[in-house]
Parts: C-alpha cells; sequence; structure tokens
C-alpha cells in the first residue's frame, strides 16, 4: 500500500495554475525531500495532501483517503497526517503542554491523564521537558517549533508533512530542530515529507529527493545521486542558486 | 452632602448597574454584527455598516429622547429605565461591532490552519483557539469604552432615570448648593474609574499578558 | 398641541448652526491649549507632567454632564454672570484641550526613535529636530484622529441643551414640548446631525487610509 499516490494532481488559483500535472509515489517509511523555488507549486502541493488545498483535477490518494472525492474524509485524513508549518503556530493562549494535549483530548478523546503522559513523553522526545508548563512567548523560535512537531507526532501520524519548518528561525536555532527531525527519521513507521529549501537539512534527513518547476516535477530519485547529479538545467540553475 | 450619603451609594449602584447590563448586551450585539461583516451574507452587510454607522453619528441624547418620547408617541410607551437600557445598548453595540469585528480578523490565519490540521472541529476551533485570543485582541480598546459607557449613563438622567446623576441634581435642588453637588459627584464617578482603570490592568497583567 | 411647520424645521436650523458654532468654536480653543500642553510637556518638567496627567484624568474621567453644570454653577458663583454660551465653550474647549493633547502626544510618540536620532546625527539640535523633522509627520498623523474628535465634539455638543442654550437638541426640546410630534421631531433631530456627522466621519477615515500609504 502506497502511502502517498498522486496521479496528474492540478490546482489553480483563479486564473494562475499552479500545480500542472503532479505524479507520485510515496511508500511508507520513506522520508522525501520537496525543493524548488517560491512560486513552484512545493507548499501548494503538500497542503492538498492534508486537505487543506482542494485539488482540481487529477487523483490523489494520501494515508488511504481518497482526495479527489466531492466530499472526502478529512477527519480521518487528519488524524493520520500531522503537519508543521513555517510559523509554528502554537496556541499562544495554552502552555506547552497544553498544546499538546488539547488534540488528544478533543479529537482523540484520550483521558486528561494519558494525554499529559504522552506529551510528556513526546515533548522530552524533542528535547522540551522542562518547558511544559512555559508559554509560547517564553520560548525561543526553535523551542516553539519543536513544541509544533511534539504536538503532532502526540496524534500518533502515519505521515508527518514539514512545511519549510527551518524559514522563519534565526541561523543559529535551525540545528536544534535538524536535530529532532534527524532522531525523528530513524523511526520507520512514519513517513516523512519536508518541503524546503536548504540542501544541507534535504540530505541529512531524506533519502530522496523530488525537484518542482514550476508546477511540474522534474527531477525524482536518491537524493544523492539526484542531488550529485542534476539532470534538468532548471535544477542545475536551482543548485547553484541555492549554494552561493 | 453626608446626610445623602446613602442615596448617593444607591444612585452608584445602580449606574453601576446600567453600566454592567448595558455593557453584556451591547457586546451581545456588538459581537453577533462583526460576525455578520466577517461572514454573514453580503446582503446583510449593509444593514450591519447603516446601524453602525447611524449610531455613531447621532447623539445618544437624542437616541435617547427618540426612544423614549418618539416611540411613545406613536404607541411604544416604556418606562424611563427600560428607555435606558435599550438606548445604551444599542448605542453600545454600534461601538463595539467594529472592536469585535477587528478583533476576531486579526487572529491569523495559520491558528484556523493548524486547529484544523489537528483534526479540531469548528465548535472546538473556537471554543479553545478563537475565543481567548478574540477577548484578548479586544481587551484594552473594550476596556477603555466600557469606562466611557460608564460616564455616558449620567445622560439617562435626562429622562428622569434615577441613576447617580439624577441624585445629584436632586441633591442641588433640595440644598441649593449647585456646583459643590456637581463636582462631589463627579469626584465619584472619577473614583470608579480609577478602581476600574486599576482593575482592568491587574486582569490583564494576570490573564491575559504571558498568552498572546 | 398643534401641528408642526415649516418655521419649526427653519428654527431647528438655526440650532443646527449654533451646534455648529458651538462645536468648531470649542474645537479652535481647545486646540490652542492642547498645543500649549504638548509644548509644555516638551519641558520634561515632573511637576507639569504631574499636573497635566491631573487635568487630563479629571476630564477624561468624569461626566461631561458634571463638567458643564459645574462651570455653569461655578463661575456664577464667583460673579461672573456668564451666559449659557461662554460657559458652554469654556468647558467644552477644556474638555476638548484634554482629549486633543492625549491624541497629539500619541501622534508624536508613534514617530520612530530613529527620527530623532537621525535628527541628531545630522547635527540638529532637539528644538531643531523636533520642528523639522518630528512635527511635520506628527502632524500628518494627528489630523485623522482630530477630524474624528470633531465628530464626537459635535455629538457631546447636544448636552449643551441641559444649561438651557438653544442648540439643536434644545431646539428640538423646546418644540416638542408645544407640538408633542416627539417622533418626527427627534426622528429629524438624528437626521440632521447625521447629516452633519457622517460625511465628516468619513473623511477622517479617508485622511486615515491615506496617511497609511
Amino acid at each position: 500500500m502506497t502511502m502517498i499516490s498522486a496521479r496528474d494532481v492540478r490546482k489553480r488559483f483563479g486564473t494562475l495554475e499552479v500545480l500542472k500535472g503532479i505524479s507520485l509515489d510515496i511508500a511508507p517509511g520513506e522520508r522525501v525531500a520537496l525543493l524548488g523555488r517560491s512560486g513552484s507549486g512545493k507548499s501548494t502541493f503538500l497542503r492538498c495532501l492534508n486537505g487543506l488545498e482542494r485539488i482540481d483535477g487529477g487523483g490523489l490518494d494520501v494515508a488511504g483517503i481518497d482526495l479527489a472525492a466531492p466530499k472526502p474524509d478529512l477527519k480521518t485524513l487528519r488524524r493520520r497526517v500531522g503537519i508543521v508549518f513555517q510559523s509554528f503556530n502554537l496556541f499562544p493562549h495554552l502552555t506547552a503542554e497544553q498544546n499538546v494535549t488539547l488534540a488528544q483530548r478533543k479529537v482523540l478523546k484520550r483521558p486528561a491523564d494519558e494525554a499529559s503522559r504522552i506529551a510528556a513523553d513526546v515533548l522530552a522526545q524533542v528535547g522540551l521537558a522542562d518547558k511544559m508548563k512555559s508559554y509560547p512567548s517564553q520560548l525561543s523560535g526553535g523551542q516553539q517549533q519543536r513544541v509544533a512537531i511534539a504536538r503532532s507526532l502526540a496524534l500518533s501520524p502515519t505521515l508527518m508533512l514539514f512545511d519549510e519548518i527551518t524559514s522563519a528561525l534565526d541561523p543559529e536555532l535551525i540545528g536544534e530542530v535538524v536535530g529532532v527531525l534527524e532522531r525523528l527519521a530513524a523511526n520507520r513507521d512514519i513517513t516523512m515529507v519536508l518541503v524546503t529549501h536548504q540542501l544541507g537539512f534535504a540530505r541529512s534527513i531524506a533519502s530522496r529527493t523530488i525537484f518542482m518547476h514550476e508546477g511540474r516535477i522534474l527531477e525524482d530519485g536518491p537524493a544523492e545521486s539526484v542531488m550529485g547529479t542534476p539532470a534538468t538545467v532548471e535544477f542545475k540553475a536551482f543548485l547553484s542558486a541555492v549554494l552561493t | 452632602m453626608l446626610r445623602y450619603s446613602d442615596l448617593l451609594a444607591m444612585g452608584a449602584l445602580r449606574s453601576l448597574g446600567l453600566t454592567a447590563l448595558t455593557a453584556i448586551l451591547g457586546l451581545a450585539i456588538g459581537t453577533g454584527c462583526a460576525l455578520v461583516l466577517l461572514y454573514g451574507s453580503r446582503r446583510a452587510r449593509p444593514f450591519v455598516t447603516g446601524y453602525v454607522e447611524f449610531f455613531r453619528n447621532t447623539p445618544f441624547l437624542v437616541q435617547l429622547f427618540f426612544i423614549f418620547f418618539g416611540l411613545a408617541s406613536v404607541g411604544f410607551r416604556m418606562s424611563a429605565w427600560t428607555a435606558a437600557i435599550f438606548a445604551l445598548s444599542i448605542n453600545f453595540g454600534a461601538y463595539t461591532t467594529e472592536v469585535m469585528r477587528a478583533g476576531i480578523a486579526a487572529i491569523p490565519r495559520g491558528q484556523l490552519e493548524s486547529a484544523a490540521s489537528l483534526g479540531l472541529g469548528r465548535w472546538h476551533t473556537f471554543t479553545d483557539v478563537i475565543a481567548f485570543q478574540a477577548v484578548r485582541n479586544v481587551y484594552p480598546a473594550i476596556s477603555s469604552y466600557i469606562i466611557l459607557l460608564f460616564l455616558g449613563t449620567s445622560v439617562v438622567s435626562q429622562i428622569s432615570a434615577q441613576d447617580l446623576f439624577y441624585v445629584a441634581s436632586f441633591i442641588e435642588s433640595r440644598t441649593f448648593r449647585n456646583f459643590e453637588t456637581y463636582a462631589f459627584v463627579s469626584l465619584i464617578y472619577l473614583v470608579i474609574v480609577v478602581l476600574f482603570r486599576i482593575a482592568s490592568a491587574l486582569v490583564w497583567t494576570f490573564v491575559f499578558a504571558r498568552r498572546g | 398641541m398643534r401641528a408642526l411647520n415649516a418655521g419649526d424645521f427653519v428654527y431647528l436650523l438655526q440650532g443646527l448652526l449654533w451646534t455648529i458654532a458651538l462645536s468648531f468654536s470649542a474645537l479652535a480653543a481647545g486646540g490652542l491649549l492642547a498645543a500649549g500642553i504638548v509644548a509644555l510637556r516638551l519641558l520634561r518638567s515632573r511637576a507639569i507632567d504631574v499636573a497635566i496627567a491631573a487635568y487630563v484624568g479629571l476630564f477624561q474621567g468624569t461626566p461631561l454632564l458634571g463638567q458643564l453644570l459645574f462651570f455653569y454653577f461655578g463661575l456664577s458663583i464667583m460673579g461672573l454672570d456668564i451666559a449659557a454660551f461662554s460657559a458652554a465653550v469654556l468647558t467644552l474647549s477644556l474638555y476638548s484641550a484634554a482629549f486633543l493633547s492625549e491624541i497629539w502626544r500619541g501622534a508624536i510618540a508613534a514617530i520612530p526613535r530613529q527620527q530623532w536620532e537621525a535628527g541628531e546625527s545630522l547635527g540638529l539640535g532637539r528644538l531643531q529636530t523636533l520642528t523639522s523633522i518630528i512635527l511635520p509627520q506628527a502632524l500628518r498623523a494627528a489630523i485623522p484622529p482630530t477630524v474624528g474628535f470633531l465628530v464626537i465634539l459635535i455629538k457631546d455638543s447636544s448636552l449643551v441643551s441641559v444649561l438651557g442654550f438653544v442648540e439643536l437638541t434644545r431646539a428640538a426640546q423646546i418644540i416638542n414640548n408645544s407640538t408633542f410630534h416627539s417622533f418626527t421631531i427627534f426622528g429629524t433631530v438624528a437626521l440632521l446631525y447625521f447629516a452633519l456627522c457622517f460625511p465628516i466621519s468619513r473623511l477622517s477615515r479617508r485622511l486615515e487610509a491615506r496617511f497609511h500609504q
């Protein structure tokens, strides 16, 4: 069973066609980096994967849910798919612990003490066991992002999506987030798709690289070979622009 | 002046009660109107805008006279207190509409997206994510407006509703000490306003400050 | 009890003219006083700042009705045989000055620190920086809320009716007392105030939008 199966996915915003026929298969346990310039459609495609955007054409199956259907089962989809955003989006009026327990209690209906136990667990995994009672305003960007990751992990997803999660961070805070993701990548039960423009990040975590350009996939293959020997002109240009 | 202390206390309590009641009613109206402006049908919005603009661009005294005397002359009679509550609530609702609208709109889209992505439904998103942040956003402005509302309740004395200011004119007519009476009663308002400001700042510090 | 006639409407319009006169006079006088207050603040004297804060707090923390009646009766006690109009203008001017000085102080404070630093780095003294760099910017920022305050002043002028002075609201009450067509009278008066205030509110909003470009 594939985790993600896309067949000629199309998406437009008004008259602008952002996704011009995306086709790919991602197997469970894979760690995939989605690279591309801003405007290439990579974030849009990611947001289609958890139903934040509706596709306009083609077929898309994620975690067993058919997203091309007129009324996709987003409720079940979002129990299986977690997403971490560039701007963290923590709930500012709740502590780190409360951020992590909220959906557990209200969506998964876990009892409060079990939710707290799991929260303590995942927050320890991301290295923030001592910040459980802190509010987001009291945490650095890197810490907030780690809480955001913990918040999604607490729901035991089978697929995790990461949308440029280091872009809003000061350089010295990126390392702590990368570290968390590297440890996560060792866990074969979770499939990971990362949208990023930071090659180092992609290299250290992903086993497969997909390069998007103007709404299409131009390169798709094992990370080492794709990045080592770019096949297309556009990808070559992208790599040299990002590396300088 | 001290002879009338219980009368003044009664008047003060009435004015405070009136403020509290009309603040709640006005906020309910304002929130409802804000939701219409943000999420309601296109055709409903001009009505809300019309209501807001009309009550913000006419004097409260005239609104009060219209409701108490004007409606009575076409058959809708009501007591002075009813007219006062009605007029103050509608007036306050017009002012709070914009504040509530801005406060709700200021909540970042990302909050709604992450709530949805976590699987939270509409109801839980509203109660657990949006509500607190909206209240926090509007708190400073609404605090100020409540003070203006409280001072504005003095106007209902003009239709003989027996609030604190009415007590002042009553005392004045008995004692003929006119400017001392008004000075003294105005200072009572001032003391209450100062106490409210302090309480409001304390609530902000202990409830809202860190959580934003 | 008689029917309403055209003469009544003319009477209302006369009241409207007095409302306008009252409001603009208070805005002008209050504005001058507010300018003085803002200037005094720049002296950075603790005593002056406390006095100003007390003055502002007093006028912002007491009902306007109380202020009007206080000055009306207070001034006549002092032997000044003062007409209701003068008491009204005096009170409304002091009231306006309190609010305007705060609005203008806010406009000046909103100018980023860097503007001051830029001025000083160019060799300008504090006063020169203030007049040639800070004030022009603050002035532009201050205009929309000041125009907005004019609307508040026009509405508040209706309370002057309590002193017996015949502006628009008092005119309405007088006609009402002999005709009792309250619905029509107060409805018309509301519309007259609206016709005066709404364009000014719109102007204030448009200026605000233009300023933020």
